[in-house]
């Protein structure tokens, strides 16, 4: 095993493209969509989609990355109060590529089951918890717009318990920052540039039509995972 | 008889206090109609609501830096949307009567934060910030602001990178503020997150930029640094800044 190592940290660094390894420290990059820019409309227009996923979330890996590399030199140096003072930005921008690359397979074109119910364990789960898939999308549509600023509306699974659970989080926050065994199932982006530049000031509306591309599918495979 | 009199009185305060900064204004919403006038003639005040502020200048008079489409939703829709939910919210309780000042402070509670709180301040902080601009702003302060300036940052050019500082790594919706810091007596940048604003957090606000993404995303898109510049550089309104300034030492001194 060791050897096996040994050999792949040789063969990486002989690759000058892997400049991250050669350092130890693992940076990201923007994972691609399955689906193209314009495949969620008329839901999601195709140019919010490709600058969110283009500029926004790029922008919290590069930030990301850039506050890692900070905070790895604060680590080597023993500088505590550097990796204590860059924790909010790891936070915002670790959080931003987090539940971002959740978001993205949360959704898919109506021809690819976007929209679609969720059936099995799933949508038994939810008619259990809230009566019906219906009214777990009016709760969540409530709580995301009540959401002041910035943030997520979430369904998720709490692990431990084998329950179903909404919430919200702030700015960038990840699901975990709620419960440390909550399992996001769906995330959806209620921060303005999620939505403005279609529906404008009328979040209630995106929340509404972003249904039509919601991937149950995704959403089922994680609680199935989780809920054996 | 009764309704006259509350109606002549009426017309006399609007027309004064137009735009005067001041806090007792009459309602202009649908429910005054509704109101009973024998209730607000017996108390002998008038029961004032919260009215909608127009910025002081046509909704394109910022372009091209800030345009008309963008006071259209930010003042036509955000700005009205906080002003009519506040509303709603005080209506027959005690907040109803008061400033929007006092409603903001009554309700930030110390921090143990009540409902009205986020729709007081944000009608607050978005008169505000139409009041901080100007068609053809920009430019560099002068007289005693500048002085001040210069004494704690050092240069105005170090004020401006304090300022873009502050404005962009606000993370997540808020505003970048210049306040005069009551206790220590000097000119202080500070940033706050959605509707936080300088009054409760008990200095003198003089400036602020509004960095919510509606602020900015149909002019700009995600490109918050470049909507920064373009306030510092085209919209400011030193002048308002400056005399905000003067009352802010004229109300401390007077202390």
């Amino acid at each position: 095993m060791a050897l096996r190592t040994l050999a792949t940290r040789k063969t990486l660094g002989a690759l000058s493209t892997f400049p991250q390894q050669l350092r130890g420290l693992q940076t990201f990059t923007l994972p691609d969509l399955a689906y193209d820019y314009g495949a969620l409309e008329p839901a999601i227009s195709g140019d919010i989609m490709q600058l969110h996923h283009q500029k926004h979330h790029q922008t919290y890996i590069t930030n990301y990355n850039k506050a890692l590399e900070q905070l790895d030199d604060a680590i080597a140096k023993g500088d505590a109060s550097t990796a204590v003072k860059l924790q909010s930005a790891i936070k915002f921008n670790g959080g931003g590529h987090v539940n971002h690359s959740i978001f993205w397979k949360n959704l898919a074109p109506t021809k690819e089951g976007g929209g679609d119910p969720p059936h099995g364990s799933l949508g038994w789960a939810i008619d259990q918890s809230y009566g019906s898939v219906e009214k777990l999308i009016a709760k969540m549509n409530a709580e995301g717009a009540a959401v002041q600023g910035s943030g997520w509306v979430w369904l998720a699974v709490d692990k431990e318990l084998k329950r179903l659970v909404v919430e919200t989080t702030a700015n960038q926050d990840p699901l975990v920052t709620k419960g440390p065994s909550l399992v996001p199932l769906i995330g959806i982006d209620v921060w303005e540039h999620a939505y403005y530049l279609q529906y404008k000031n009328v979040r209630p509306d995106y929340l509404k039509n972003i249904w039509k591309v919601i991937n149950w599918k995704y959403a089922s495979e994680i609680y199935e995972k989780e809920c054996p | 008889m009764v309704m006259a009199s509350v109606t002549t009185l009426a017309s006399h305060l609007t027309s004064t206090f137009t735009y005067a900064p001041e806090f007792c204004r009459l309602s202009q919403s649908s429910h005054s109609s509704q109101r009973p006038c024998t209730r607000k003639s017996v108390s002998g005040t008038i029961s004032a609501s919260i009215d909608l502020k127009p910025p002081p200048y046509a909704l394109d008079a910022l372009e091209p830096h800030m345009s008309k489409e963008t006071l259209e939703y930010h003042w036509g829709k955000h700005h009205r949307g906080y002003v009519n939910n506040l509303n709603k919210q005080i209506e027959g309780t005690e907040l109803d009567k008061m400033s929007l000042e006092s409603i903001i402070l009554a309700s930030h509670n110390k921090g143990d934060i009540l409902p009205a709180f986020n729709n007081a301040a944000q009608v607050w902080n978005h008169e505000f910030f139409w009041e901080s601009m100007k068609p053809g702003g920009g430019g560099k302060p002068s007289g005693e602001l500048l002085e001040l300036i210069n004494r704690d940052f050092g240069s105005f050019e170090a004020l401006i990178q304090e300022f873009k500082l502050a404005a962009t790594t606000q993370f997540g919706s808020g505003w970048a503020w210049l306040v005069y810091d009551i206790e220590d007596k000097k000119l202080v940048v500070l940033k706050s997150s959605n509707a936080i604003n300088p009054l409760v957090l008990g200095s003198y606000p003089l400036l602020t930029l509004d960095v919510w993404e509606h602020a900015y995303y149909l002019d700009f898109k995600n490109l918050r640094p470049d909507y920064i510049s373009t306030f510092l550089d085209k919209l400011v309104s030193w002048d308002a800044v400056s005399s905000r300034l003067e009352a802010a030492k004229a109300s401390i001194e007077g202390k």
